[in-house]
């Protein structure tokens, strides 16, 4: 029953991933035409832009959020094509511990990495 | 124009042969069987076994695609000999050989031991909670056929393995439960007389278990009896899904007959007759 227990995850982070990704499409690669969340003119990529999202808090939870369930649904799906090659149950559980660990391993990285972009950019508007 | 029942056309038979005990890999032998319309390919192996090579080795009993013995390989598709006329698949070569994904014991008879095995561990019974009701049955479980429907596609399969062959996440992942177990385990889930679906739940919502089917389809696409093994495994996902958010409806209990003229009859069936003994 455990797999269940994953493969439920799997699938609700992939329906989250879908909605961020749009987000992401929205305000980086259609902002030409929808201009959220690019005050500052120019492209949606540019510093000020950039730095401005940055600074909103909304912003960091969403950026931790999507690299959380990116990593949760990528790292399952390794998972899944690792356990096809018949291994044995302890080399699963091996690969599982690794997994995990690799996991949160990189998702502390990219937290940290998001909240020292919103501590910046927080700087920086205060000047 | 249909062929002449009379008339035959030579058909070459390339087989696989392999004796462990003997060989160190499974290798390819021809043999060129006189075929009439109408013949299966079970009737030209026996046309080899009784005029060509009497060593070959395949399994088979009923001859009528009900027991499930003579599952093989033909021109790479899994199907039963019995059930397939040499000359609907074959204009001048016919390939033959053992299921894929099951060891050989010999020539074409692949052992079904794993799958058994595997068919086994997910209770393919009734589980009934009351045990009582086991022991001392008192009375007769009625269905209706809109419950019967549910599960009765699921129980003609006949256990052949062609599913198990087609399957390509069994070719990869030998621990994978497999479509006949599962199709097996949603039959009973959804049998109203049974209790044993969380104990099922188990082994089908395993790592190897009903979440490892890539939904390929190969395995309805070949089943001999028309079983959808495919949807018997979608099925159990979501039924494992919604039982692990606690989702699921409460089924009500089988109703019991105790007696006959207690089930309301559909109209227009004739009484029974009069009893005689």
């Amino acid at each position: 029953m455990g797999e269940t227990k994953y493969w439920t995850w799997h699938m609700a982070a992939g329906v989250v991933i879908l909605f961020l990704l749009g987000l992401h499409m929205l305000i980086m690669h259609l902002g030409g035409i929808t201009h959220l969340y690019a005050p500052l003119g120019g492209e949606a990529i540019s510093k000020a832009n950039s730095l401005f999202r940055d600074g909103k808090l909304l912003f960091t939870v969403t950026y931790v959020l999507l690299l959380a369930v990116a990593l949760y649904h990528g790292l399952y799906g390794l998972r899944t094509i690792l356990f096809e090659l018949t291994l044995k149950p302890a080399a699963e559980k091996a690969i599982t511990i690794v997994l995990l660990m690799v996991g949160l391993g990189l998702l502390g990285l990219g937290t940290w990495g998001a909240i020292a972009a919103h501590a910046i950019a927080k700087a920086g508007i205060r000047g | 124009m249909a062929e002449n029942s009379q008339t035959t056309r030579p058909i070459t038979f390339h087989v696989t042969r392999y004796n462990p005990e003997r060989d160190g890999e499974p290798y390819i032998q021809t043999y060129t069987v006189p075929v009439r319309a109408g013949m299966t390919v079970l009737d030209g192996l026996h046309y080899i076994k009784e005029n060509l090579d009497a060593s070959l080795a395949w399994r088979y009993s009923c001859r009528m695609g009900v027991c499930g013995s003579c599952g093989m390989l033909l021109n790479g598709h899994p199907t039963l000999a019995c059930n397939t006329q040499i000359l609907h698949i074959a204009a001048s070569d016919l390939t033959v050989s053992p299921l894929p994904n099951f060891e050989i014991i010999r020539d074409l008879v692949p052992d079904l031991l794993t799958m058994f095995d595997k068919h086994r561990s997910l209770k393919p019974h009734i589980v009934r909670a009351d045990e009582a009701e086991i022991n001392d049955p008192q009375g007769e479980f009625y269905q209706s056929p809109a419950e019967l429907e549910r599960y009765l596609q699921f129980s003609y399969c006949i256990k052949c393995g062609c599913c198990m062959a087609a399957c390509p996440t069994l070719a990869t992942d030998a621990r994978y439960l497999g479509p006949m177990p599962l199709s097996a385990a949603q039959r009973y889930n959804v049998d109203t007389r049974d209790d044993g679906r969380r104990d099922r739940n188990t082994l089908t919502g395993s790592a190897h278990g009903a979440f490892r089917c890539h939904y390929a389809g190969e395995c309805s696409r070949v089943c001999p009896k028309g079983v959808d093994p495919a949807k018997a495994i979608q099925h159990l996902k979501r039924q494992l899904v919604l039982d692990y958010l606690h989702l699921a409806r409460r089924r009500k209990p089988c109703q019991k007959l105790h007696g006959p003229g207690q089930a309301k009859p559909l109209p227009n069936i004739p009484a029974a007759p009069a009893k005689t003994v």
